[in-house]
């Protein structure tokens, strides 16, 4: 059956807690910069460690756009994904993981650490933050709305905001 | 894909801005970032060529209010309109909560509206959704030229509605973006919804707002 659209989820606080608390670790153990969680429609998540220098929306959106093409020309090649990307530089490096098919996991780190020793740890992250999605969407999934009914009966003020 | 983030009190939804090249969809995105106060916007991404032809998107992420204590942040984007770039107008599309359709209204672009509105559905089942069910404007640009085609002739060749199955909802609908029209309306014995639509010269920002207050409403009201 088609989908009216793509579905709606949401992000509790608690759930959101975990999260943050996975990434933290995941920065203690790998020495890296810094952690982010963005989703595949280009939404950041979460964000753990150093002060971001840059724009961190146009930076999650950018994330989802290369993960995708990345994923596109996976398929050209006969793999079914990529299930994690590497951009080294000069000084600062980015390593993307997928988990769950649903987020990516960024880690930005410098000379401090080694990509090995962050791929080992990103490992392990990945495998407990996937947990954490799908106990989450198993309770949407389990009837529990996603939206959580946060804008149920405001069509007027949606009509006052917008107009008409 | 909407996402609600409880944590930092936000709603954040994704509109995509699909048409034939040189339509006018990142003139729509610059028209807004130039417009909105700086702090309810963030940077405008463009991925363009030398020759500033979209390659793969522009982004724009923008704040539309607060709603019941939580931020809607709209993130805009445009897809490449040249026809060959079809791979990477795909992935756009990904997690989309609303659509609109910027059309040329030029006469001489009409096919190249069809082949763009054909392939917009087609892209979009893909994933698996449904146009006729999802939030979807059509913005009928470039009004002020003098060889702009009638909004009846693009109505009927890039809007003609879909049957509405649903006896529920078989009865008049108005436009409430224009009086005296309808977006469910009964044709030849058959109910039929069509997609509202917006006139439009991105290039002086006339249309653009109303256009995306629309779409943006569509959106917020499918949470409600």
């Amino acid at each position: 059956m088609a989908e009216t659209s793509a579905s709606t989820w949401s992000l509790g606080e608690d759930d959101y807690r975990r999260i943050v608390e996975h990434l933290h670790a995941l920065l203690k153990e790998s020495n890296g910069r810094c952690a982010l969680l963005v989703d595949r429609a280009g939404q950041l998540l979460a964000h753990a460690g150093e002060q971001l220098q840059f724009d961190p929306t146009s930076f999650a959106s950018l994330t989802a756009a290369d993960f995708s093409a990345n994923d596109q020309l996976a398929k050209m090649i006969g793999e079914p994904e990529f299930a994690s990307l590497f951009h080294q530089g000069e000084k600062e490096s980015m390593y993307l993981a997928d988990v769950a098919r649903r987020v990516i996991l960024v880690v930005l780190f410098d000379q401090r650490t080694t990509v090995g020793m962050v791929r080992l740890r990103v490992k392990q992250t990945v495998l407990d933050l996937t947990k954490v999605f799908d106990e989450m969407f198993s309770r949407f999934a389990g009837g529990a709305a996603p939206g959580g009914g946060v804008l149920e009966g405001a069509e007027d003020e949606i009509d006052k905001l917008f107009g008409g | 894909m909407s996402m609600i983030n409880y944590a930092s009190r936000e709603i954040n939804c994704k509109i995509v801005y699909y048409g034939p090249g040189l339509g006018g969809k990142t003139t729509n995105l610059e028209h807004v970032y130039q417009k909105v106060a700086p702090d309810t916007r963030g940077k405008m991404v463009s991925l363009a060529t030398e020759t500033e032809r979209t390659l793969f998107f522009d982004f724009l992420p923008v704040d539309l209010g607060t709603i019941r204590g939580f931020k809607t942040r709209f993130h805009l984007y445009t897809v490449p309109g040249q026809v060959y770039y079809n791979a990477s107008r795909k992935l756009i599309l990904k997690g989309v909560d609303g659509v609109v359709f910027v059309a040329d209204s030029q006469i001489e672009r009409m096919e190249a509206n069809i082949e763009s509105m054909q392939n917009l559905y087609d892209n979009m089942a893909q994933y698996g959704y449904d146009l006729t069910k999802i939030p979807f404007v059509i913005q009928y640009n470039k009004r002020d030229l003098p060889n702009a085609s009638p909004i009846k002739d693009l109505q009927a060749q890039l809007n003609p509605g879909w049957p509405v199955e649903d006896a529920a909802k078989q009865k008049p609908g108005p436009d409430p973006w224009h009086q005296g029209e309808f977006l469910v309306q009964q044709v030849d014995g058959t109910w039929v919804e069509q997609a509202p639509y917006f006139e439009s010269v991105a290039v002086t920002g006339d249309g653009v707002f109303d256009t995306l207050r629309a779409v943006a409403k569509l959106v917020l009201k499918t949470l409600s």
